[in-house]
């Protein structure tokens, strides 16, 4: 049994030195983080409270810019999952990874924040509205995805098929949509639709456009993070196999 | 005897379809099953709610769709379960048929499947919940057949790729559940209506979701299924 794991880690030996771990401070992680709470500081402190909505409204900076950056995950992939069955370059499946896995992080960011937001403006926490039956049908979706990545051993098949699903998957999209759609057009429901806001303050909308940049660099450097930290793993893979 | 090359994509699936189903006559294990679980399934609804407060004619078209969903993957499972056995799928693979013809003979089977599932299903749900199917009875049968269509589509698909997995019972219908929402809303949606007497054409939108859904998922999964075989 110790003899076993002890030939484990002779063989990682070498592969430590290529680690995140060992590349030093992730600067660009740094960067996002601080914007981040730059954000903050502005929406608490210097961006006017909602008349109507109150404090509450104040999600809305939280809330949008993750449901962007969750569409910007799942987008990315399904282009690396097509160019993976193309190419077949093993890089391309591990931002695909990467890419689903902080998708469904700000996913669950924009789903747990969604019912927090609703619970005092509409006076429910949750609603079969078509936007939060689709993003919940999305999440779903792509856990479904990490889980059968999860299942299978073998590097190629995993990639193939996940590749596969995450096609798939964004076929889907459209599907859902029109059906939830369809589905409380014929049963409208007696709620407290989200007010549209085209004209914005300007306060607002400053903050919400710094919110927009600031939590697009976050997704950035989680997905860049989260790309390092496959490459390790698909190295680690690779030496345990020879 | 007739040369390989000359066996068409349809003829080679129809083969493999006709194969398919003859192990499943022979055996029955998987039809009599899924049968029983859908007729356990009927009854079971029948008392999770409170039939002085809910209708039947309002819990059928439900229960009809999420037994069927239910019912299809224990067949769908088995679509390719059957040929991990022995490595029975490497004398497939070895055939020399294209491998678009493994999946549309697979799907096909399994359209059979789940449409004699249901045929028992929908005159027992008749008869429990004491239903008029009779006057829309064909708009109901076309409205399944267009559901089944799309739940095979991705069911076939699936099936080959979680038989190659750790958890091939769980993953299946982890994977296969969310894209199954198109189909049994909008066939749950139709029957209902047709079912409370609403003419055809009040339908028409959820039926046009029905086929758009199938001749995407039927050509995205038959483009899809050779990159879940072994290269």
């Amino acid at each position: 049994m110790s003899d076993i794991s002890l030939r484990g880690e002779a063989a990682r030996a070498p592969v430590a030195a290529t680690r995140a771990s060992g590349r030093g401070i992730d600067w660009f992680f740094l960067v996002a983080v601080v914007l981040v709470v730059i954000t903050f500081v502005r929406v608490v402190y210097f961006t006017p409270v909602e008349a109507i909505q109150g404090p509450a409204q104040k999600i809305f900076y939280l809330h949008l810019p993750a449901a962007l950056a969750a569409f910007m995950a799942f987008g990315l992939v399904a282009i690396t999952s097509v160019l993976y069955l193309w190419l077949k370059d093993p890089k391309l499946d591990l931002i695909a990874e990467s890419a689903a896995e902080v998708g469904v992080v700000f996913t669950t960011m924009v789903l747990v924040s969604g019912p927090l937001w609703g619970k005092p403006v509409w006076g429910t926490w949750w609603t079969w509205d078509a936007r939060l039956t689709l993003t919940l049908f999305l999440w779903f979706v792509y856990v479904g995805y990490l889980v059968l990545r999860g299942a299978i051993e073998d590097s190629a098949m995993r990639a193939r098929y996940s590749a596969v699903l995450g096609i798939l998957g964004a076929l889907l999209i459209p599907f859902i949509h029109l059906s939830v759609y369809l589905f409380r057009t014929l049963h409208p429901m007696p709620i407290v639709l989200k007010p549209s806001a085209p004209s914005l303050p300007k306060d607002m909308l400053e903050t919400l456009l710094l919110s927009f940049v600031s939590f697009t660099i976050l997704f950035f450097a989680f997905l860049r993070a989260r790309y390092h930290l496959a490459l390790d793993r698909a190295a680690i893979e690779a030496e345990d196999r020879r | 005897m007739r040369s390989a090359k000359h066996i068409s994509l349809l003829s080679a699936s129809l083969l493999i379809a006709r194969k398919d189903l003859a192990i499943e006559f022979r055996t029955r294990t998987a039809f009599f099953s899924a049968v029983v679980f859908a007729l356990l399934g009927i009854v079971i609804f029948y008392f999770a709610w409170d039939p002085t407060a809910v209708a039947a004619i309002d819990l059928a078209p439900g229960v009809i769709w999420v037994i069927f969903t239910f019912a299809g993957l224990l067949g769908l499972h088995r679509s390719f379960g059957v040929e991990m056995a022995d490595r029975a799928i490497d004398g497939l693979l070895g055939a020399p048929v294209p491998r678009e013809a493994i999946y549309l003979g697979k799907a096909l089977a399994n359209l059979v499947f789940v449409s004699a599932v249901e045929a028992i299903t929908i005159p027992a749900v008749a008869l429990f919940y004491n239903m008029p199917f009779g006057g829309q009875g064909f708009a109901i049968a076309v409205i399944a057949l267009l559901a089944s269509i799309g739940l095979v589509a991705v069911g076939t698909l699936f099936s080959a790729m979680a038989v190659n997995t750790r958890l091939a019972e769980l993953l299946l219908p982890m994977l296969s559940l969310p894209f199954f929402v198109p189909v049994v809303m909008p066939a749950a949606q139709a029957t209902a209506r047709l079912l409370a007497g609403r003419p055809v054409a009040e339908v028409a939108g959820w039926v046009r979701i029905l086929v758009a859904f199938d001749i995407a998922f039927v050509v995205a999964c038959m483009l899809a299924f050779p990159f879940t075989l072994e290269e």
